[in-house]
């Protein structure tokens, strides 16, 4: 029931009818999708754990984190690479 | 002589701890090597139902259509499950690898940014029609779509080959003192060198004729349990016709990447032909079982329990002609004046001259000492300069460790080329086999010879993985060819932090595998006809 009214809010919000018509392609897409389903759900679970945990806990860059300018970066890698 | 004014470098480097190096090279490998599983799959079955598709479009067959959306299911699977497994890799270029990244910055920040959002207009648009746009868009765009699909795909491989292929064999680029990054100075350079091109056709070929593996082999499932007989013998020959093509072109340009590696990284074509004295005349080793200690260099012939030689092959392989002198391990370590190569300890002095000139240059910086600055700076763009001391920067670093440091791993690399090449020889023989029976309309008839297909579905897979531990492992120590090597590449971090996200990714991984597995056998158990 709230699929059927967010689309048709969104049909509505849509005037262009060439926007409507691609809104319609994908939604009717995902709507009749079957064996689809429980790919867009590993694909969702996997995106959540590579962003919002992977990237934000362990996977800092550590350049961009530590550095607020490039040429503290080059300096600090110049540092690195000359004092290994 | 400048080495002795660097102690603390000394010291700093025999203090850094091995396992911090081994831990993210472990987990870099264990991330690429499973990202490694998805892409070939996607790379070459999305060319293969394109094709399927074009026929079905052409002759209006429903037949097609039903082999066309099983095989574009299969796709899709492997598509969902592998999709942005690439991505982790950037994220441990930016934490692990942190000097490295700063280190070829351009190179590699422009190809990535590039194949992502190729890779993401990709997802959003064609793939999309391609599964929705059945009866919903005309034929023919859709089928536009299906081949959109297989050339994004295969465009979103070039980048990061590029990008491999330069840090294998720099070139097209300046290193700038001041910033510590390597900049593009030509463009066409980067994407045009002969190692890249090399690469991307044969890693295109080689993802071809795995997926003309994966249709034969599961098609051969079909035929075994008598299921889905039309279906089945039309995927094998549209396979097997793609497959034959792949092979020989994979065979090819295989053997056009070994002349290039034979060039570009000699120690890389020792250590895989496992050829520790260099020689004229020099034998291809066709088969053949390693002794254990392959890096003992005081008993360079010793290294074989058996072997069997085809004579001159390897000096015909790179230089046409058998009197062709290819060097040979300790040739490249201690050096061979008659023939022109200089010695690893000579390449160390030079080495370690320029990283002082860098470590100078920065000091004069920091002191605002502009003509000190200004005179040191000016070597970095000196061609003689580059090429007497900056070409051996990366040996530098080796000064006071051991030279063994610099030969990769022998035995690796003899067994990961000559896997490769045995597998490729089978795949030839079988694809044309199959091809011909199909032809004859007899395949399917020798019940074993299906088996034969079905157990052959995971060997290309197993040559793909050999191909880029030879790749990979083939040119260690280097990250980045003779310049940087991993000890330097590597961010100082704790090794235990490492070691941490090695074991979420191994779990990861392995519950996406087995969710492949899993989907992709139910499927296929459903046929064409399930839903
Ligand atoms: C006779 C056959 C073959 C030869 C002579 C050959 C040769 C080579 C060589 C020399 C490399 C290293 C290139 C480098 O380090 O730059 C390589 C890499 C590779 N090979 Fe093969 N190969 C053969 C067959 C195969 C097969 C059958 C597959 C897979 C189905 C395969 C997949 C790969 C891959 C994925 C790489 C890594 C990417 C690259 O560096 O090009 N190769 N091959």
């Amino acid at each position: 029931m709230i699929r059927v009214r967010l689309s048709l809010f969104i049909c509505l919000k849509f005037k262009n009818p060439m926007l409507k018509r691609i809104f319609r392609f994908y939604y009717d897409g995902f709507r009749k999708m079957t064996w689809g389903r429980k790919l867009w759900g590993i694909i969702l679970l996997k995106l959540f754990i590579m962003f919002a945990i992977l990237r934000l806990f362990f996977f800092p860059d550590l350049l961009k984190r530590d550095f607020n300018s490039d040429e503290e970066r080059a300096s600090h890698v110049l540092e690195q690479i000359t004092n290994p | 002589m400048y080495w002795n004014k660097l102690p603390i470098l000394k010291a700093m480097l025999e203090s850094i701890d091995m396992s911090l190096v081994d831990w993210s090279r472990g987990q870099f490998a264990l991330t690429a090597m499973f990202h490694w599983i998805f892409v070939p799959l996607t790379l070459g079955l999305s060319f293969i139902v394109a094709f399927m598709h074009t026929i079905y479009v052409r002759t209006g067959d429903e037949e097609w259509m039903r082999i066309t959306k099983f095989w574009m299911k299969l796709f899709g699977i492997n598509f969902a499950i592998g999709v942005a497994t690439g991505i982790i890799l950037e994220f441990e270029f930016g934490t692990n690898w942190s000097n490295y990244s700063w280190f070829v910055g351009d190179i590699f920040g422009a190809p990535l940014a590039i194949e992502g959002i190729l890779a993401f207009f990709l997802e959003s648009t064609f793939v999309a029609i391609m599964f929705f746009g059945w009866n919903k868009v005309s034929k023919r765009f859709h089928l536009t779509a299906s081949w959109l699909t297989a050339f994004g795909a295969s465009l979103s491989a070039v980048w990061i080959l590029v990008a491999n292929a330069w840090m294998q064999h720099p070139v097209g680029t300046a290193f700038n003192p001041d910033t510590a990054r390597n900049e593009m100075t030509n463009f066409w350079d980067v994407i045009f060198s002969e190692v890249a091109v090399n690469k991307f056709l044969h890693t295109i070929s080689s993802s071809f004729l795995l997926a003309s593996v994966f249709v034969i082999g599961v098609s051969a499932w079909f035929l075994l349990r008598k299921r889905e007989v039309l279906f089945a013998k039309r995927s094998t020959v549209i396979a097997s016709v793609f497959g034959v093509i792949a092979a020989v072109s994979t065979i090819v340009t295989g053997d056009s990447s070994a002349r290039i590696v034979a060039r570009e990284q000699p120690m890389k074509f020792a250590a895989m032909e496992a050829l520790y004295e260099g020689q004229t005349h020099a034998p291809l080793v066709a088969i053949g079982a390693m002794r254990t200690d392959t890096t003992n260099l005081s008993y360079p012939r010793e290294n074989f329990i058996f072997k069997i030689e085809i004579p001159n092959a390897l000096s015909y392989m790179v230089f046409l002609t058998p009197s062709g002198f290819i060097p040979g391990i300790t040739d490249l370590v201690f050096g061979n004046e008659e023939q022109n190569y200089m010695s690893y300890e000579e390449r160390i002095e030079r080495g370690a001259v320029a990283i002082q000139t860098l470590k100078e240059l920065k000091k004069a910086k920091e002191r605002g000492d502009e003509i000190a600055y200004d005179a040191l700076r000016e070597k970095f763009y000196d061609p003689i300069w580059i090429d007497q001391y900056y070409q051996h920067f990366g040996y530098g670093y080796y000064k006071g460790r051991e030279l063994k440091e610099l030969i990769p791993n022998v035995k690796m690399n003899f067994y990961s080329f000559h896997v490769m090449v045995v597998l490729g020889t089978h795949f030839l023989i079988f694809t044309m086999l199959v091809l011909w029976l199909s032809l004859k309309n007899r395949w399917g008839k020798h019940k074993w010879l299906l088996w034969v297909a079905l157990i052959t579905i995971p060997m290309p897979w197993i040559a793909s993985q050999a191909g880029w531990v030879l790749a990979e492992l083939g040119r260690q120590p280097w990250v980045v060819y003779e310049l940087m090597p991993t000890l330097t590449a590597v961010s100082r971090l704790k090794p235990v932090a490492v070691q941490i996200t090695f074991w979420i990714f191994l779990v990861t991984f392995t519950a996406l595998f087995i969710a492949e597995i899993k989907i992709m056998l139910s499927q296929i158990k459903k046929g064409p006809g399930g839903e």
